[in-house]
Formats: structure tokens, C-alpha cells, sequence
């Protein structure tokens, strides 16, 4: 099992957004989390990253953690497309970004500085490194904003890829990846019932 | 940990960096000063090594806010605070590229504008060595700051604020021994304490600045 979430509830500014959430996933699965704007998922996959902690309930990770990729890419203006992928390889302790280039078609931008980047090249950048983390699971919030529909595509491709080599994938997304096999979780109903302040232990959760 | 260093270290040296600013700082600090209490060597000689590690210490400061604040707004803290790494050692990385690029280059420009407030010949190796010792600690001191005002818009001031008080004891001993040496006095007393205080900070407030990171990202 990659990830098993058991009753988990979470919270934002001392305000519960969801609980009793339960899910599970195995190697060579993918599950996209929806709702509208404000259920809790950016605060659901951050829980399950390990940047904050949960309300309640328990969040099972593979040893090694997962891959987090968030609104931010991460990047560094002034390195460029090369040095951004290096370092963050290097920090994963992998080496070898070629295959991260070639899948997010960067090859031709290897030299050029991250400032210099459209949304979109950012954006592609940003999933790339995915690619060098080695990590198994990934978590990923809203990973095709501002992608044209040929990078969507290429995602798409490169997700189905990590699956079939036995990863997991859990995503918040509005868009079709094109992953059929995906599972999809719709998260209203585990909207928290009683959503007032002080409900998450929101004073207490500031110092806990 | 070491892949975090070298980015740090070259992100510096690249365009807006920083890497000169503090060292320009330090250089006008120190040439105002005489502009200010007059030329006279007996008053310049006897202030020199204080007025140095004050100009040292607040050039350092200047560069602070850098430490983590860029690295919040473009994610890069989210992404270090979930990658394998401890955080207590991203932390201490980069509090040692903050001293490499800071730090070192003032320790080596001091004598050099010792020179333009007659500090006495005896004090040059002394105030070398003892910002050698010293400026460790207002690195790791300064990445704390730097830490609890992570989440903060516009939070350099109050990291100011919270962190000058905190380099006051660096700042007592610092200048202590330099102006000690200056005068051909023994500074064993005040650089051991001054290596206490840089050893202590630098076991200590990596896991502190780590904590307060964690805090602040959720």
C-alpha cells in the first residue's frame, strides 16, 4: 500500500474544512481529488506531505515520503533550466536529468534562464522535477495550470509512465488528464459539518 | 545538503544576488564615520575596532532577509521542508552560504578599511581573527531572525528588530578583543567566549530556526 489515509480531518486558519476523509492507493494507482473552490484540497495534500499537521485521523506514507508539487514551482530565476533540475536531483540524491528533460519536452531550453520561461515552460520545469525525486508517490495540487493542451498531453503521458512503473499518484485537478484509470474522489461530502472557528482547536493548533 | 549550499553560493554570485552589497555597506559605514567625528587620529585609532565590528555587524544584517524569505515565495521552502534532507541541516546550509558570501568577505575587507581609521598596526591580525570567530554566529543568528519572520510580508524590520538584540553578546566580545589586541592587551578571555558563543549558536539555533520554518509553512 503507498498511501492509506484513515478518518483524517483537516483545517486552515483554525477552521476544519474536511474530515473523515479515508482513501487508499496502491502501486500503479492514481486517484484525483475534486471539489469546488475551498473544500480543503491544497490543505488535504499538504497535510499528507507532512507540512502541516492533521486535526485527526492517521496519514500511512512510504518510508521514503512522497513527492510534493505545489502552486509554486520551486524555481530559481536566475538559474537556468538545467541548474534548477541538478540541484533539486541533487537534493533527492538522484543524478541524471536527461530523462526528466526529454520527458517534459525541455531539451532545447536546458540553457536558459528560468526568468526567461513562459508560465507554461515554468510550469513544465516545475513537473519535471518530479521526475528526478525518485520519489514513488506523488502529490500534486493543481499540476496543469497555465499547460497548453500538447503539455497536458505530455503530463498526462509522463504520470501514466510512473504508474506503470509502479508509482501512485494523488492530484487535485479540474482538467481530464486523459488517465482513465484514474479514481476520482469527489470531496463534498466530507465537507466538515460545523466549520465555525475553534473547531479545528484553532488557538491551540497555533502552538501545538 | 551540499547540492543546497552550491546553489546558494552561486544564486549569490548571480545577478541581484547581493553579493557585493554588503561589502559596499560596510565600505561607506566605514568612510562616513571619520566625515563624522573628525579626522583626528588619536579619536580614530581608539574607536576603530569598535566602530568596525558595528559596521560588520550591520552590513551583515542588511542581507538577512534573503536567507528564506526568496526561497518562501517561489516554494522552494515547501519543497525542502518534504524533501529527504533533515530541515535542521537545509537550515544550517544555509546559514554557512550566508556566512561564505557575507561573513568571510567583510572578515577579509576589515583590515583593509581599518586602514582608513588609523587602527593601530598591532590590531590588524587581532580584528581579522576575531571577526573570523565572530562572524559565524551572526549568520546562524541572523537565519533564526530569518526563520520566525518567514511568513511575514515586508518582515525585515521586525527581523531586525528581533535580531539585534541578539548580537549584542557577539558584539561585546567581538569588539572586546579586537580593540584589546589593538592596544596589546590578552585577548584569550574575550575570543573564547566569543568561540563559545559562535560554537553554541551554531548547535543550537539550527534546530530552533528549523522548528520556527515548520511552524510558520503550515
Amino acid at each position: 500500500m503507498m498511501l492509506e489515509i484513515q478518518d483524517l480531518a483537516v483545517a486552515r486558519g483554525g477552521i476544519r474544512l474536511l474530515e473523515g476523509v479515508s482513501l487508499a492507493l496502491g502501486a500503479g494507482q492514481a486517484m484525483v481529488l475534486r471539489g469546488p473552490n475551498g473544500i480543503g484540497k491544497t490543505t488535504l495534500l499538504r497535510a499528507v506531505a507532512g507540512l502541516q499537521p492533521a486535526v485527526a485521523g492517521s496519514i500511512t506514507l512510504p518510508p521514503e515520503g512522497a513527492a510534493y508539487a505545489g502552486h509554486a514551482d520551486g524555481l530559481k530565476a536566475t538559474l537556468t533550466v538545467a541548474e534548477n533540475l541538478t540541484f533539486w536531483a541533487g537534493i533527492y540524491g538522484q543524478s541524471g536529468i536527461a530523462p526528466a528533460l526529454a520527458a517534459m519536452d525541455l531539451d532545447a531550453l536546458q540553457e536558459r534562464p528560468a526568468q526567461n520561461l513562459s508560465a507554461g515552460q515554468k510550469r513544465r520545469l516545475g513537473l519535471a522535477r518530479l521526475l528526478v525525486t525518485g520519489r514513488r508517490l506523488w502529490l500534486l495540487d493543481e499540476p496543469t495550470v497555465s499547460l497548453d493542451a500538447a503539455s497536458v498531453a505530455l503530463f498526462g503521458a509522463s504520470v501514466r509512465a510512473h504508474l506503470a512503473a509502479g508509482g501512485a499518484a494523488l492530484m487535485a485537478t479540474h482538467i481530464d488528464l486523459g488517465l482513465d484509470e484514474a479514481a476520482i474522489l469527489d470531496l463534498t461530502p466530507f465537507r466538515a459539518r460545523h466549520p465555525e472557528p475553534g473547531q479545528g482547536g484553532g488557538f491551540d493548533e497555533a502552538f501545538a | 545538503m551540499l547540492a543546497l549550499l552550491l546553489r546558494d553560493l552561486r544564486l549569490a554570485t548571480r545577478a541581484g544576488g547581493g553579493f557585493g552589497l554588503s561589502l559596499a555597506f560596510f565600505l561607506i559605514v566605514t568612510v562616513l564615520v571619520p566625515f563624522g567625528v573628525g579626522p583626528e587620529g588619536g579619536v580614530l585609532a581608539r574607536i576603530a575596532p569598535g566602530i568596525l565590528w558595528v559596521g560588520a555587524l550591520l552590513a551583515c544584517l542588511l542581507s538577512l532577509d534573503r536567507i528564506f524569505a526568496l526561497d518562501r515565495e517561489d516554494g522552494s521552502l515547501d519543497l525542502l521542508a518534504t524533501a529527504p534532507i533533515p530541515l535542521e541541516g537545509a537550515v544550517a546550509a544555509k546559514a554557512l552560504a550566508h556566512w561564505l558570501t557575507t561573513g568571510l568577505p567583510l572578515t577579509l575587507a576589515a583590515p583593509i578599511l581599518g586602514v582608513l581609521l588609523n587602527l593601530p598596526t598591532a590590531g590588524f591580525g587581532w580584528l581579522t581573527l576575531s571577526l573570523l570567530v565572530g562572524t559565524p554566529a551572526l549568520s546562524v543568528i541572523g537565519a533564526f531572525g530569518a526563520a520566525l519572520t518567514v511568513g511575514l510580508k515586508r518582515g525585515g524590520l521586525l527581523l531586525s528588530l528581533l535580531v539585534l538584540p541578539l548580537y549584542i553578546p557577539t558584539l561585546i566580545f567581538g569588539a572586546e578583543a579586537a580593540k584589546r589586541g589593538a592596544e596589546g592587551l590578552a585577548t584569550a578571555t574575550p575570543l573564547l567566549m566569543l568561540a563559545g558563543i559562535t560554537a553554541g549558536t551554531a548547535a543550537i539555533l539550527p534546530f530552533a530556526a528549523a522548528a520556527a520554518i515548520r511552524v510558520n509553512l503550515r
